[in-house]
């Protein structure tokens, strides 16, 4: 799919982004800026209590105010969905029992949003309140009052949601091997996403249809979800993706709001309206899970691995949502950076009375990555070796299979570590109190190997319609800020000679577009690119065809050139003229289905993709001694993006992405006070302002992936990983202490200082893993590392084992 | 409540200047300029983030000074000069600073660059060659999630100084 020797005249240019112009203008449509005629606005009841049973809604009295059009409760809504097949737990309306402060209850349709806000105050509802499980350990004992949602639902004890243990190759002849074993524990407090906008939908009903625009980041999932609540074809529902306030993962489900609106429209006739305040944002949440993880680690006296025993709890609120993955993705990664022997891996993930967690930006493998990236560095301490040379030793190899079964193909660790090493100056830094550098890998998905919902179709389809006025392209695929629409741009005119403002572009709408799963798993640029590419290639052929006949030559490319708008002898207006004389109506159809390359093992669905990006940084850090300020001066990251379509775009992910980890290292936390969430406010939560964003420097590494389109890989995750652990391994240069949980407070600080001071270990974190029964350990003979086979050539492999 | 609702709302004929052009609107008098200028004006270049005064998104300029258009209640800049995103410039001809941050990717989501953008030109009006430091401290009441900053900063600095800016 990638050749680096062609010329390429688009990819590769550090071009505008094709919605620049309605986005500097503000000309862009968001979901909240639609207003359509007698549109009425909807307000939901969400329950002030973490843990209740809901004895009666009486929404007599609401309906009876003036202006109220209609009231709902969970009774009109009592089918049950959810992003993941196996995790259907949500009700758009909950009508037996809340299990978080927000938990929508009742609904209310009105003229106006102030009426629709007043008539929610006379909705009476009775709740028999029950204690709260507001922490992972409190969710592995027995409850005080009963589970969160219903065992014979769960058939998990107590509030366990998903739990695992696989165990790849031998660990314990691996630990036998070792000349040096340790155990860390380590802490990733949850955080929110904090888009700039608010959630927001709108729906219409017109002769049996519904429509639906929203801030979402998955149209398609949003689709399935709606036809099975609102017990509709899906032929009789259109989603259409508005323009994106920004998503980061937290409008990968499908949401109460959208199911109401559609509801509520269906019951009106009239148009309705949702959109979330903010403080209802942080409990839409589906923000980072709260992890606590345990590692041991044996090495070689040379800093060899040979052995790892990962553990992870998962905090994760009150529902499903991405969870049975996330409860993979905490551990599954770390075998795509680091060549372990023997691998074994137990998670598990809990309910609690809480805002859902569910994936961020890097989903589940940031956490994870925090663990392993601070114990290599201790381990290296141990051993009396620099830090970057023992991560060095145990790098993963370009094209081989890993312990756990997944396929690395293209990667630039070796690369992206040389470059951020010779920009810092990180080899020949001066060490002095107070201050201190740091270093961290990464690797993340370019895109999941696995849909959602199991199924063998394409991931991503691309339609091309030519005619006598131009190309138009169609995708499902949605927008979201990251540069979607510009890269199926960008793939066209590539591919057809043209400018990418020549490409019109239909996205991201179910009536129109063929099925994109959308905006999330960094899959996008990958999937849809390679849809694009094929739909665009075989566009040219048409097009090249009839230009040829005209022309009179045989229709080979190299005699006839696509280029600059030009095929040929003609224009390319004049070649769509040939070519709808010749073929009729033009049009032509790629997809995208990934290789199959998981491993024969249950959940080997999670972690395969097929290509991994990698990330290296190094964090030039000042730390207070006295205050336990923490200040990150500077940043440098090198990321292997395989290749750069657009260079600028790139960068933006990645400065994006850095950024939003330093959020998350230094002072954004989602944390609750008796049940509560302590600041459901973009005052109290804090984020980085302008103020505390550092240099960024990006490099962008080009190992041209052979499968991705032109060679590209994923950019708008990866980046964010190494770098909270890069903080906080250069906070302990800085001041000889580890604080081994994010955020990096100065009060966290003081105490790991204070505890040194005490003569106690010089450090801050949590102290022990909860005990648990991860049950019967899956043993998982490893692959062998250079069997790169894929599809039905490996699963015949699998049966012959 | 429910008194309150039976109560008839107070309403005022407001006058306002927006982008050069004169408007009278019949609102609640609690209703706020982020709300009149979305919703009674049509205007819904300017975004809201927090509605709380909180993220910098609804960010207009009164009289030339960024102000926070979810504060404001429209008798407040009765007979002052507002300016929106839509006055800045349209596609047939940009701002200097719309054209940096079209041209540098300082837009992504593009959720919080009108706010950005307002902000900025208020800045270069009165500063035209600020330092890094001077345009972080300006910006810093203005939050965004997608771009770290970064390409922002670069695109104000790539503005600073046209003609126009």
């Amino acid at each position: 799919m990638s050749d680096p020797t062609v010329r390429l005249d688009v990819v590769g240019r550090p071009l505008p982004r094709v919605d620049a112009a309605a986005k500097v203008t503000g000309v862009a449509v968001y979901a909240d800026d639609i207003s359509l005629p007698r549109m009425l606005h909807c307000r939901i009841l969400r329950s002030p209590h973490p843990h209740a049973r809901v004895l009666a809604v009486d929404p007599s009295a609401a309906r009876r105010l003036p202006g109220v059009i209609a009231v709902l409760t969970g009774l009109d809504l009592p089918i049950r969905y959810g992003i993941m097949p196996v995790a259907q737990d949500e009700r758009a309306l909950e009508a037996e029992k809340v299990r978080y402060v927000g938990d929508p209850v009742a609904a209310v349709a009105a003229v106006d949003e102030e009426t629709a806000a007043a008539a929610l105050d006379a909705i009476r509802v009775d709740y028999d309140v029950l204690e709260p499980v507001m922490s992972i350990e409190e969710a592995l004992r027995e409850p005080r009052d009963e589970p969160i949602h219903d065992p014979a639902y769960t058939r998990r004890r107590h509030n366990v949601h998903r739990q695992l243990s696989n165990e790849f190759g031998d660990l314990e002849a691996g630990f036998a091997r070792a000349d040096h074993v340790r155990e860390d524990v380590f802490f990733y407090q949850g955080n929110t996403h904090l888009p700039m906008e608010q959630h927001s939908a709108v729906a219409t009903y017109l002769d049996g249809r519904v429509t639906l625009w929203s801030s979402t980041q998955v149209v398609h999932y949003v689709h399935r979800a709606l036809a099975r609540v609102l017990e509709l074809p899906m032929s009789r529902i259109r989603v259409i993706g508005a323009a994106h306030g920004g998503g980061f993962g937290g409008k990968t489900d499908p949401f109460a709001h959208e199911i109401i609106v559609c509801k509520l429209a269906m019951l009106t006739g009239r148009p309705v309206k949702c959109t979330l305040t903010r403080e209802e944002v942080f409990y839409a949440h589906r923000g980072r899970h709260p992890v606590l993880m345990w590692i041991r680690t044996g090495v070689t006296r040379d800093g060899r691995i040979t052995a790892m025993h990962y553990r992870s709890a998962l905090d994760g609120g009150a529902y499903g949502s991405y969870g049975p993955a996330s409860v993979y993705y905490t551990g599954t990664l770390q075998p795509t950076t680091y060549d372990i022997p023997a691998y074994r891996f137990d998670s598990v993930r809990v309910f609690t009375n809480k805002a859902p967690c569910g994936p961020k930006r890097g989903h589940g493998t940031p956490q994870g990555r925090f663990g392993v990236e601070l114990h290599l560095d201790k381990i290296a301490e141990d051993l009396g070796l620099d830090p970057v040379e023992l991560r060095r030793r145990n790098f993963v190899r370009p094209f081989t299979r890993a312990v756990n079964w997944l396929r690395v193909t293209s990667c630039g660790l070796e690369e992206c570590t040389r470059k951020v090493l010779d920009a810092s100056g990180y080899r020949e830094r001066e060490r002095r109190p107070g201050r201190g550098m740091g270093f961290a890998i990464s690797s993340y998905m370019s895109g999941a190997g696995t849909a959602i919902y199991w199924n063998e179709m394409p991931h991503s389809e691309v339609q091309l319609k030519v005619d006598r006025t131009g190309v138009t392209a169609y995708c499902g695929a949605m927008e979201i800020g990251q540069g979607s629409d510009s890269v199926l741009a960008f793939v066209v005119a590539e591919e057809l000679g043209l400018r990418p403002s020549d490409v019109r572009l239909v996205t991201a709408d179910t009536d129109l577009t063929p099925v994109d799963l959308g905006s999330y798993s960094s899959r996008v640029t990958f999937m849809a690119g390679n849809a694009a590419l094929e739909a665009a290639r075989r566009m040219r052929a048409l097009l090249v065809r009839a230009v040829a006949e005209k022309m009179g030559v045989r229709g080979d490319e190299s005699e006839i050139p696509v280029r600059d708008g030009r095929i040929g002898d003609f224009s390319f207006e004049e070649a769509c003229v040939l070519g709808t004389t010749r073929f009729g109506a033009l049009s032509t159809s790629g997809s995208y289905t990934p290789p199959r390359i998981g491993g024969p093992f249950k959940g080997s669905g999670v972690g395969p993709s097929p290509a991994y990006s990698y990330s290296a940084c190094v964090v030039d850090v000042e730390a207070d001694e006295r205050t336990g300020l923490v200040t990150v001066k500077r940043v440098w990251i090198a990321h292997d993006v395989g290749r750069a379509i657009n260079p600028l775009l790139v960068e933006g992910q990645v400065e994006g992405s850095v950024y939003m980890a330093l959020g998350e290292t230094l002072m954004e936390e989602q944390t609750y006070r008796k049940g509560r969430h302590k600041w459901p406010s973009m005052l109290e939560y804090k984020s980085p302002t302008f103020l505390d964003t550092p240099e960024i420097t990006t490099f962008i590494v080009e190992t041209v992936d052979p499968e991705g389109p032109y060679g590209a890989k994923e950019a708008g995750q990866g980046p964010l990983l190494p770098v909270p652990p890069a903080v906080v391994s250069a906070v302990h240069e800085a001041l000889g202490v580890w604080v081994d949980e994010i955020p990096i407070t100065p009060e966290k600080v003081l105490r790991a200082l204070d505890a040194r001071a005490r003569g106690g270990v010089p450090r801050h974190g949590p102290r022990s893993f909860p005990d648990f029964d991860f049950g019967e350990v899956i043993c998982v003979a490893p692959p062998d590392p250079d069997d790169l086979r894929v599809g039905p050539e490996l699963e015949a492999s699998f049966r012959g084992a | 409540m429910l008194n309150e609702l039976d109560r008839a709302v107070q309403r005022e004929v407001i006058s306002l200047r927006v982008n050069g052009e004169d408007h009278q609107v019949l609102v609640p008098v609690h209703r706020t300029l982020l709300e009149v200028l979305r919703e009674d004006l049509g205007l819904t270049g300017t975004k809201h983030g927090c509605e709380l005064g909180e993220c910098g998104t609804c960010t207009v300029l009164v009289d030339g000074r960024p102000q926070l258009s979810c504060l404001l209640l429209p008798v407040q800049v009765d007979d002052r000069e507002i300016t929106t995103v839509e006055g800045m410039g349209s596609s047939a001809r940009l701002h200097p600073l719309q054209e940096a941050f079209a041209s540098l990717g300082a837009a992504q989501c593009g959720y919080c660059t009108p706010g950005m953008l307002l902000a900025a030109m208020a800045l270069l009006e009165d500063n035209p060659r600020p330092t890094r430091d001077e345009i972080r401290e300006a910006l810093a009441g203005n939050l965004c999630r997608c771009t770290g900053y970064t390409k922002i900063l670069q695109a104000v600095e790539l503005a600073a100084g046209k003609p126009g800016a």
